[in-house]
């Protein structure tokens, strides 16, 4: 964002027409007029809200605007821990003002200007947290230098800054809040680097002077001063003065006013630079572009600003603004009047347009709306609002160099598209563990307030990068794993030896234990086990212990697993030449079972069965000269009939097998059996699992609806009619309990269920994955498989499934110091109680989200300790605990919680948490509980931690900036808001696979990564820097790559150089490239080989190969790719991220209201 | 004139008929006086080297109700070509095919040596016989092992065209697949589960596609006989292929553990097997033989459960209404024994084990379908080897002497109704006129089904006289009955064998002496014995003992002569002189007595005894004793303890068993060697001697007997002693004196005792 808008404000007014334009066709063009200076305003008004408030900030506003938009300076305030408020509001100023400074902080191009910016910010920041009075003078200095640019906002700062440095600081306060994330930031910098002391009491105070006695006294000051209009107006003045555009502003505002404040909220810092570029030269042209346009674009702004006008509204800010957003609006109206409905409407969220909103937002209509009635519906500069790519490239820059040191509580890592290493020195590397805050609140009573969920995200098999050691696994002898006696939790770095080291207290619930003799050590001089270093389960976060007989089931130690292969011969499958391709694939895939470490061969077996209406199993016993198949027919009593000779060692019957997966597709090459059976199947290998006394894993490959006679059988219930009515719940549920009984037998017997799926029509996903889900297992869905172009990805599919890491018969339990406890699990399992997370299997891409609730209060000095514990057999069948500790800082302050929040894990959560409520109330129930949860949070945000700023201002915590984006994908998503081409099979699908997503895969999968081609160094193997999700972004002479974790689209512009087409597709024109291809040609030149390898360097990072769609630009396929534009409008009715920004602002202003 | 002895012989030779008796009591009172029924030993195929059969139809009377074949004993008129059948009096016309006869020109079936005639007829499809083999695989790795070899060779002795199956079973049931290259194919079934016959052509694939039904048209069902061929064979085909699965059986892979039974199937093996030939050949000639090594222990039809510590049923446990699972199984095998019964299969039960292996509960298998049943320690002995083979032997003109699918049909004259048949057989419940109301075995019917028959097997019918003692018959009638039976040779010819007798009528009061001179004392008492043996299947053994003492002490009362009260003076004629002795040894006999023996073997016993012809039956009852000595050529001798003397050796035949019994001073020559040394060679003889008489009878016998070499004080020697009267016990032993033989140690009576007893009892007025 920061970069983008640094970009914009570079060339801010010249720019913005043409960006306007470019962007948002004539409501933008109209707006870039008022935008621009509304832009300006946005930004200013942004800010402004908040300055508004606070009058005298108005400086700051702008600042404080495009701090908010700084949600660079939230990357600031990430990256360096300064005042991340300050900063926040520097920055955002910077943007309004120049961008630079937003993005200064954060953005590498806008560094220079920013940077100046930046450090400015920063010593305002820090000033204001810290000594508000002094630094606000570094920061004014500052200020002003970076001002060349934002020559006006520099002013206003200085000016604002010089006049009361109290002022400043509450401005930057209100800045922070405004910016919402630079807020964020800014308490945490307090609490951290700021002199936590004095800057966080500062901060508190501040933020809490916000609502309390400081602020109000500012915001009365404010407000007063501010009033809205005349607020805005001096300060966009102010600020602005020097440029001409301030007056324009004026102008633009009152009717923009709306927009600006909405802009502010988010956007203001992006659109102020935007804006405030474009705006200049709209302003200009404006009145020509601007025509309604001009009118709209500032209320567009405004949207994001609209917050503001009515915060301003609200505020001090009498009608002035008010009037003249809303009120007012009317009368700028007159040529707007249009607009104004349509800000209103948008703004309306904020307003009586609400219903615009209501429309809009869920229905978009309303924006729909907007580019009829063109004029009107202004938008925020979608430059203005933060930008993910903007966040994600931050945190690579800044936190991918040094490694991840967990030694210290409470430490929130690195993003998760962030590539760092991982040092382990007490707790658990995020890698295993993310949470959705690393600062819990102390009392229920603020959790509830804050209404952030308190999760992590478990991924306990997690693969390390080659770098990172493996847990080490710890034996503890005979008598097993050193625990707590009282609540059983295992030996780890945070128990605390007492008494010389006799006896050790639970770090988790007090109680006392003694050491075992054995495990007897002397402490040294600091309290700490003489061989602290020497044990994995005193020094790391993440480590395993062998397990005893005790730990095993009917005490005895576990077998081996067994792989069972069971294959659907029906005709669809023969005739694909499905079953040709398992056959083939499995003879050489069979060599490579997961084994452990150093073991010369796999220890697991492997069986064989296909089916049909009826089971055949294989006996392939290496004695034998021939494999024997028996046919089990009676499928309503499922049994296996051989025992001996059924799961072997792949190294023994090797040439009894080879000799029958040659044979299976001849024997079945005939057959004209249409109907399967499915339970039946899973019970069979159910069966065999037991009689072998081994847990293991089913691979079934599996093609249509299950409607032969045998239990668990199933109708075609498919029907679209259900969608958006109270039964649609019913799609994703089971057809019937059968399965769920089963999955609980399989879970009861370590049997996991991998599902291949080729459906050529409706199969039921959602009643056939119950098995799949409840055991742990993964299912892979191969819509109409076409083996040309399906069979690289199945493939690859099987033997990344067939070869990865995995655990059997696993059970996991979170264990959480006293005031916490894990109350909700999400994720691919079973529970036969409230505390046992069961898994017949988890594989290394398996990740179970756990909620925690209070039951009590927690403190501040011990924080919070979690343990997962996962008691697993090992591929080789050992049985272990693998065990992973993470410890969480508490907080009395909810600034605290939301500096330390991660909204990627936050977006897991929620995803996870609305997919389950699918199941059980109506989809439109689910998407507004989201919303209204995320209201809540910024709403909370808002008023206890952002200064008292204008309610029409959207103030976002740094950490949450990105919140309201990937709240949109979610509610965007296909299972959320199907379109039309959106089968029910898919939605249950990917429900079923979102369960299971790791954040690293939700972050993707709802925000896809969208990458540029054409601007690859072909000579570098990096990859192209990534582009924001929107049609506007793309160029027509490129070509693009989009991946979400599931599928990589290539587009295709029409314009784009005849030689790179050559070179990419072989072929000599746009025209004769075909979109039936499932691979890059591979051609030896440059581009092709970069693009090849960008492809397979994207295959290996997911845990799925993804299906790759060539797409070009206009044909009746871009809507597949359209889809993936999640920032845009979506087809099926998902608002676009500005017009959902806007939604959101306006519900958290209900709720403040 | 021939002695009667003469006629009955001559009777059985032809006709494989025995009546108890040759000259038939004329009224209904007097007839039940007689105690012995009337009844007859019938050996349906009793071989006939000099019958060859005829190739056209028999002549049937056009009185639906009759139906009998034209046979010597109808009335004919030549010249109006019309003849009169004996039975009901209709007169009939000749088919034209007999336009040409006269009484010179005689169709055979009118010439008197031909009162049993064998018809050819060419009736619908001929299919190949069908052998489907059902084996255990719970077996021990050598038993197995031999009964592979065994069955592999018998491939070899099937008819190339017969088909055969195989089904497999232990903890499951396979069903082998025969026809496939490559990959082996088993169908699979629980061996818990029972499945109806539908529900198992379903999974075996045998049904045919559903075919909507529409009305108005006639549903066609194309043959088709390839649905079946998967499972079944011809045997030159996949000859090969069998040997190999044979070859690559293993023993039930499913673990067992200590102190368990394996997990055996058999009654859902045995269910999948009739609803397999049941779905495809109905009424075709097929065997299902089982071959078993145990009890089974899990499903329907489970005998015991696979918990070694509770042993299975004993008569202890049967009367002490113990044996819970009993009632079950036995209704589980009774089902299927009658639906096999009913589509013209047959089922053989070859079980070998040490214990038992459920044979009373499956007993009715083979006894309803006319299977045959074999009982032996290993598969792994010659007993079981051979008695094997045997069922494949061939006859004097080279075919099967197995015939399969029979139906009798008995034809009376009005003075005679049928009371029952005892045999392996099964009720067609046919109605009729000549049906009486009073049952004697499986009554209440004139036709029953005999699924598998050989050469030996023979049927005990029984019949009823219901003429009035005032509606005499004329001087010089005669009864007559006529055996139809319908059946499909080996060759799978379907043949009609019919056989018609006559008797003459007496008035018992005056010519008692006839009758009485006329009886058949050998077959009354295997009749008698069949009765008894029938009856002791569904009453308490002490009961049908009662009962069978007192026919015999009416019997003696009405033929005996003596003088009321006084023992001594009572006299039987020759004709019944050794039936009270046949009487004896019945008494004694394991078919009666379940002492000592487990149910299986009574089962065993009395499967085998039901279905024998008369001088087998006969053995059985009263086993025959040789002595070879150098007194002598080899004798019989007394079946008695005082024939067991030192310096000889005997030869009992019991039918079941074969013991060569050494005596005392024999015993000890043999151990000294003395038959190794040349001057003794008439020793080596004398030893050898009774062996060679022993293979004789081995070699014919089936099933094989268990061939038992003994001498004095061998603990084998526990099955002479058993069976030979104890007339010197210790109780009696000095008082005897010690001149010969050898004591029994029980507590039983001896014949002597026996006899007097009956004597007393016979002359007593009390009675």
């Amino acid at each position: 964002m920061s970069v983008n808008q640094q970009a914009h404000t570079g060339p801010p007014y010249g720019q913005p027409q043409p960006g306007y334009q470019g962007y948002q066709q004539p409501a933008y063009g109209g707006q870039p007029l008022p935008g621009v200076p509304q832009s300006q305003y946005g930004a200013y008004n942004g800010p402004m809200p908040g300055y508004q408030q606070p009058v005298p900030p108005q400086g700051y506003f702008p600042s404080l605007g495009f701090p908010s938009k700084g949600s660079p300076v939230s990357l600031n305030s990430d990256t360096s821990s300064l005042a991340p408020n300050f900063i926040g509001s520097l920055r955002a100023p910077p943007t309004s003002g120049a961008p630079p400074p937003a993005s200064g902080a954060s953005l590498p191009s806008g560094h220079l200007a920013y940077s100046q910016f930046g450090h400015g910010d920063v010593q305002n920041g820090i000033p204001a947290s810290a000594a508000p009075m002094q630094r606000p003078p570094a920061s004014q200095p500052f200020l002003p230098g970076s001002a060349p640019t934002p020559a006006s906002q520099t002013s206003t700062f200085q000016q604002y800054g010089p006049p009361a440095a109290g002022v400043q600081q509450l401005s930057n306060h209100v800045a922070g809040m405004t910016i919402g994330s630079t807020t964020a930031s800014a308490p945490p910098p307090a609490g951290l680097g700021y002199g936590p002391p004095t800057s966080v009491p500062p901060v508190s105070g501040s933020f809490s002077a916000t609502g309390s006695g400081l602020y109000t006294p500012y915001t009365a000051s404010q407000g007063p001063p501010p009033t809205s209009v005349s607020q805005g107006l001096p300060l966009a003045q102010p600020p602005f003065p020097s440029q001409p555009i301030s007056t324009q502003r004026l102008p633009t505002q009152v009717p923009g006013f709306a927009p600006p404040p909405s802009s502010t909220g988010i956007g203001p810092s992006s659109y102020p630079p935007t804006t405030g570029a474009p705006r200049p030269p709209s302003m200009p042209g404006p009145p020509l572009p601007g025509q309604t346009v001009a009118g709209p674009p500032t209320s567009q702004p405004n949207h994001v600003s609209s917050p503001p006008p009515p915060s301003t509204m609200t505020g001090p800010h009498p009608g002035p603004p008010m009037s003249g957003l809303h009120g007012p609006p009317p009368p700028t109206h007159p040529p707007q009047p249009g607009y104004q409905m349509q800000q209103n409407g948008s703004f309306g969220q904020v307003r009586g347009p609400q219903p615009n909103y209501g429309g809009a937002y869920p229905g978009t209509p309303n924006y729909g709306s907007q580019p009829g009635p063109p004029p009107p519906p202004k938008r925020l500069d979608p430059d203005s609002i933060p930008s993910p790519i903007q966040v994600i490239e931050d945190d690579r820059s800044n936190r991918g160099a040094e490694p991840f040191v967990t030694g210290v509580r409470g430490q929130v890592p690195p993003l998760v598209t962030t590539n760092f290493l991982v040092k382990d020195q007490g707790n658990a590397s995020p890698r295993y563990i993310r949470c959705t805050s690393y600062n819990i609140p102390c009392t229920s009573d603020m959790a509830k307030q804050s209404q952030v969920p308190l999760a992590a995200v478990i991924k306990p098999l997690a693969t390390l990068p080659p770098e990172e050691t493996l847990p080490y696994l710890v034996d503890h002898g005979e008598s097993g794993p050193v625990r707590c006696n009282r609540c059983k939790a295992y030996m780890c770095p945070f128990m605390q030896f007492i008494e010389g080291g006799r006896r050790f207290q639970c770090c988790f619930c007090s109680c006392v234990t003694e050491v075992p003799p054995h495990y007897f050590q002397h402490l040294d001089h600091t309290g700490k086990r003489v061989d602290f270093y020497d044990r994995p389960e005193l020094s790391l976060g993440s480590y395993e212990f062998l397990a005893t007989v005790d730990y095993c089931k009917n005490n005895k130690f576990p077998s081996p697993p067994a792989f069972v292969f069971m294959i659907d011969v029906s005709y669809n499958a023969v005739k694909s030449g499905l079953v040709r391709l398992i056959c083939e694939e499995l003879k050489s895939l069979l060599d490579y079972l997961p084994r452990e470490g150093n073991m010369e061969e796999s220890a697991i077996r492997v069986g064989f069965v296909t089916y049909n209406k009826v089971l055949h199993f294989y006996n392939v016993k290496s004695s034998l000269a021939q494999p024997q198949m028996m046919v089990v027919s009676d499928v309503a009593d499922m049994f296996v009939p051989l025992l001996d000779g059924f799961l072997v060692n792949v190294n023994e019957s090797r040439t009894v097998i080879a000799s029958l997966l040659d044979q299976i597709p001849e024997m079945f090459a005939d057959t004209r059996e249409t109907e399967t059976v499915f339970a039946p199947v899973i019970q069979a290998g159910l069966e065999a699992l037991k009689a072998a006394e081994c847990a293991g894993k089913l691979f079934i490959f599996h093609t249509s609806l299950p409607i032969a006679e045998a239990p668990g059988k199933l109708k075609n219930r498919d029907d679209k009619k259900l969608i958006n009515t109270d039964k649609e719940k019913t799609l994703f549920q089971p057809q019937t309990s059968f399965y769920n009984n089963l999955a609980k037998d399989c879970v009861a017997q370590g049997c996991c269920v991998d599902l291949f799926l080729f459906p050529n029509q409706y199969l039921d996903v959602a009643t056939l994955g119950v098995v799949t889900y409840q055991t742990g297992g993964s299912i892979y869905k191969y819509a109409y498989f076409q083996l040309e172009t399906d069979q690289d990805r199945f493939l690859n599919d099987l033997r990344r499934d067939v070869q990865k890491e995995v655990g059997f018969d696993a059970v996991m339990r979170v264990r959480t110091s006293t005031g916490i406890r894990a109350t909700d699990f999400f994720g691919a399992f079973y529970m036969s109680n409230t505390t046992d997370v069961e898994m017949a299997g988890l594989d290394c891409d398996k990740t179970i989200t756990v909620e925690f609730k209070h039951d009590d209060k927690l403190s501040e000095d011990s924080g919070a300790l979690l343990q997962c514990a996962l008691l697993y057999t090992s591929c080789a069948g050992q049985r272990r605990l693998r065990i992973h500790n993470l410890s969480l800082n508490c907080c009395t302050q909810l600034a605290d919680l939301y500096r330390n929040c991660e909204t990627d894990t936050l977006i897991n959560y929620l995803a996870k948490y609305a997919y389950r409520g699918v199941l059980s109330s109506p989809v439109k129930t689910v998407r507004d509980a989201l919303i209204n949860q995320c209201a809540q949070i910024l709403a909370c945000y808002r008023k206890n931690c952002a200064s008292p700023s204008s309610a029409g201002q959207l103030i976002l915590p740094e950490c949450m900036k990105l919140l309201p984006v990937y709240l949109n994908c979610v509610l965007k998503s296909d299972v959320l808001q199907p379109g039309p081409e959106v089968t029910t099979d898919d939605r249950a699908y990917i429900r079923q696979l979102v369960t299971s997503m790791d954040v690293a895969e939700t972050n993707v999968f709802f925000y896809p990564r969208l990458l540029p081609l054409t601007k690859a160094d072909v000579d570098s193997d990096s990859l192209p820097a990534a582009i924001r999700n929107s049609e506007e972004r793309l160029s027509k002479g490129d070509i693009y790559l989009l991946e979400n974790g599931l599928n990589i689209v290539v587009w295709v512009g029409v314009n784009v150089q005849q030689g790179l087409i050559q070179n990419l597709f072989g072929v000599s024109s746009f025209s004769q490239i075909s979109n039936a291809l499932s691979t890059l040609p591979v051609l030896e030149n440059t581009f092709s080989k970069k693009v090849r390898s960008i492809v397979d360097m994207l295959q290996v990072q997911r845990s799925r190969y993804m299906k790759l769609i060539i797409v070009k630009q206009e044909d009746k396929m871009e809507m597949l790719f359209k889809h993936f534009l999640v920032e845009d409008k979506s087809l099926s009715g998902g608002a676009s991220y500005v017009d959902f920004l806007c939604h959101m602002h306006k519900e958290i202003r209900q709720l403040l209201s | 004139m021939a002695t009667y002895l003469e006629f009955i012989q001559q009777n059985e030779e032809r006709d494989g008929v025995r009546f108890s008796w040759n000259v038939w009591p004329s009224s209904r009172l007097e007839a039940t006086k007689m105690v012995v029924p009337l009844a007859c030993l019938l050996t349906p195929l009793k071989e006939r080297l000099d019958l060859p059969p005829v190739q056209y139809e028999p002549v049937l009377c056009s009185r639906l109700t009759c139906k009998a074949v034209l046979s010597p004993l109808c009335q004919v008129d030549y010249r109006a070509k019309l003849w009169a059948c004996n039975f009901c009096f209709q007169r009939n016309q000749f088919p034209p095919a007999y336009a040409g006869i006269s009484e010179v020109n005689q169709p055979a079936e009118l010439m008197p040596q031909f009162s049993t005639i064998e018809y050819i007829v060419q009736r619908g499809p001929q299919t190949p016989l069908i052998f489907l083999y059902v084996v255990d695989t719970c077996l021990e790795e050598e038993d197995l092992q031999a009964l592979k070899e065994s069955l592999q060779m018998s491939l070899s002795l099937l008819p190339a065209s017969a088909l055969v199956g195989l089904i497999t079973f232990g903890r499951m049931v396979q069903v082998h697949e025969l026809s496939c290259e490559g990959i082996s194919k088993s169908y699979v079934f629980r061996g818990t589960k029972d499945l109806t016959a539908k529900q198992i052509q379903d999974m075996l694939g045998l049904s045919r596609p559903a075919v909507p039904i529409q009305q108005g048209r006639p549903l066609q069902t194309p043959e088709q006989p390839a649905i079946s061929s998967r499972f079944l064979q011809p045997v030159h085909k996949i000859d090969m292929n069998l040997t190999d699965l044979l070859g690559e059986l293993q023993r039930d892979p499913w673990p067992v553990t200590q102190g368990k039974r394996p997990l055996r199937s058999t009654g859902v093996a045995l269910s999948i097997a009739v609803g397999l030939l049941e779905g495809t050949f109905p009424n075709t000639g097929a065997r299902i033989m089982l071959f078993t090594g145990g009890p089974p222990t899990q499903g329907p039809g489970m005998v015991v459960g696979d918990e070694l510590k509770t042993p299975i049923r004993s008569w202890h446990d049967i009367e002490k209404d113990n044996a819970r699972l009993m009632k079950k199984a036995t209704k589980h095998y009774e089902t299927l024994a009658n639906r096999t019964a009913a589509n013209g299969h047959c089922i053989d039960i070859y079980a070998c084990a040490l214990d038992q292996t459920g044979l009373l509960e499956m007993k009715c298998c083979a006894n309803l379908t006319g299977g045959h049943m074999v009982m032996g320690d290993s598969f792994n002995t010659s007993l079981f080897k051979q008695t094997f083979q045997r069922v494949f032997n061939k006859g004097f003109n080279g075919e099967f002497q197995m015939a399969f699918g029979a139906s009798l049909d008995v034809k009376t004259s009005r003075e005679l109704k049928i009371a029952g048949a005892i045999g392996p057989c099964i009720s067609l419940n046919a109605k009729g006129p000549c049906v009486s109301e009073n049952e004697l075995g499986i009554g209440g019917t004139s036709q029953w089904k005999i699924c598998s028959l050989d050469p030996s097997t023979t049927l005990a019918i029984y019949f009823e006289v219901v003429n009035q003692h005032n509606a005499p018959i004329p001087q010089g009638g005669r009864g007559a009955v006529q055996f139809v039976t319908q059946y499909q040779h080996s060759s799978t010819q379907k043949r009609i064998r019919v056989t018609t007798i006559a008797r003459n009528w007496a008035d018992a009061q005056s010519q008692l002496q006839h009758i009485e001179a006329a009886f058949d004392q050998e077959a009354a008492a295997v009749l008698m014995a069949r009765l008894g043996v029938y009856r002791a299947e569904s009453e308490e053994g002490p009961d049908v003992l009662r009962w069978l003492d007192r026919q015999l002490i009416r019997l003696c009362q009405k033929f005996g002569q003596y003088n009321k009260d006084d023992p001594n003076s009572f006299r039987l004629s020759e004709s019944f002189s050794l039936y009270p002795q046949f009487m004896f040894h019945l008494r004694r006999s394991p078919f009666l007595q379940v002492f000592n023996n487990s149910p299986d073997e009574s089962s065993y016993y009395r499967h085998h005894f039901v279905r024998q012809d008369l001088t087998q039956s006969l053995i059985m009852i009263q086993p025959i004793l040789y002595a070879y000595s150098f007194h002598g050529p080899p004798e019989p001798v007394l079946l008695d303890s005082s024939s067991i003397l030192p310096d000889r050796i005997l030869l009992m035949d019991t039918f079941f068993q074969i013991v060569i019994y050494l005596g005392e001073t024999i015993a000890q020559w043999q151990k000294a060697g003395y038959q190794d040394m040349p001057e003794y060679e008439n020793f080596k003889h004398l030893l050898q001697a009774p062996l060679d008489d022993a293979q004789e009878i081995l070699q014919t016998r089936f099933p094989m007997p268990r061939y038992i070499h003994t001498e004095h004080g061998g603990s084998q020697a526990r099955f002479l002693l058993s069976k030979v009267n104890p007339s010197q016990t210790h109780n009696n032993l000095y008082a005897w004196g010690q001149e010969s033989g050898a004591p029994i140690l029980t507590d039983d009576v001896s014949l002597q005792v026996f006899m007097d007893h009956l004597k007393k009892l016979a002359v007593s007025s009390a009675s």
